[in-house]
């Protein structure tokens, strides 16, 4: 039958997530770090969906990942806003530089 | 092994090679093109496990919006002319352990854990079996069970909006 077994989806999560870690850690360019919390917005989704399947009458896993989704949308609209915001104040949108500038 | 299950390894390491390179690059738009291979394919794995509706939700909301005011970012946000605009790494070894000892910890959580399924259901049952599709289960559970976080989630998108386009407006008053 067409299943795909769980251990391996749920794998592929914890390696996305932990990609996405690396990105928001060593990455400098905050548009960057931004694509990493999307990718680990998607990692978080694929786990919901896995376990969807085995309990597929309510649906609840799905439906949560719909809500995750709106979540990111939101989330990544505010945050570009901010970036383009900053951008117009520092002229630059390097973490370390920012950081630098405001001497904090 | 079945096509379903080759499909969804094809899929997998094309996720993660492409993640992986969005990871290497230093030119932040092959970055976001990167990303954007990585979000296709966790669409392909989504339809894969029956979640056709995600999938296309993944493919308008990501794809469509996320990943375009992504590059919309990087085009507004970028005074250099001419030349690519480049991300330098930090801390690559320290973050590098970082990310191995989560994924460590993760693995070893996945791989020891004991999944009670529930009983009677098996994971072919699992398949919606009168419908092909799985939208109509989440209309219905979209407007019963889950009414209020639909509602607020509605709210929730109204307010980052607004918010957004209030940042974004320029300062009249320097």
């Amino acid at each position: 039958m067409n299943n795909i077994p769980l251990i391996p989806v749920l794998l592929l999560g914890a390696v996305l997530f932990c990609l996405g870690i690396l990105a928001v850690i060593t990455k400098r360019h905050a548009i960057v770090v931004l694509m990493g919390i999307e990718l680990i917005f998607n990692a978080a989704n694929l786990n919901l969906v896995a376990f969807n399947r085995h309990q597929p009458d309510l649906m609840q896993g799905q439906v949560f990942s719909v809500f995750v989704m709106v979540i990111a949308a939101a989330e990544s609209a505010v945050a570009l806003a901010i970036i383009l915001k900053v951008y117009s104040y520092f002229k630059t949108v390097n973490l370390d530089q920012i950081r630098h500038e405001t001497d904090v | 092994m079945s096509l379903v299950l080759i499909f969804f390894y094809v899929f997998g390491f094309l996720a993660i090679a492409s993640a992986a390179f969005m990871l290497a690059t230093k030119n932040v738009l092959y970055a976001a093109f990167g990303l954007l291979v990585t979000l296709l394919s966790l669409a392909a794995i989504f339809i894969l496990l029956f979640a056709d509706f995600v999938a296309i939700t993944q493919l308008m909301v990501y794809v469509g919006g996320v990943l375009v005011l992504i590059l919309f970012g990087v085009m507004l946000s970028n005074q250099v002319q001419g030349r690519a605009v480049q991300s330098e790494s930090v801390n690559g070894i320290s973050g590098g352990l970082v990310a191995s000892a989560i994924f460590g910890g993760l693995a070893y959580l996945i791989l020891s854990a004991d999944y009670l399924l529930p009983e009677g259901i098996t994971v072919a049952d699992a398949a919606p079996a009168n419908t092909k599709s799985s939208i109509i289960a989440i209309g219905i559970r979209l407007i019963t069970n889950f009414a209020l976080p639909f509602e607020v989630a509605s709210l929730i998108l109204l307010i980052a909006l607004m918010g957004a386009a209030y940042i974004s407006t320029e300062d009249k008053h320097e």
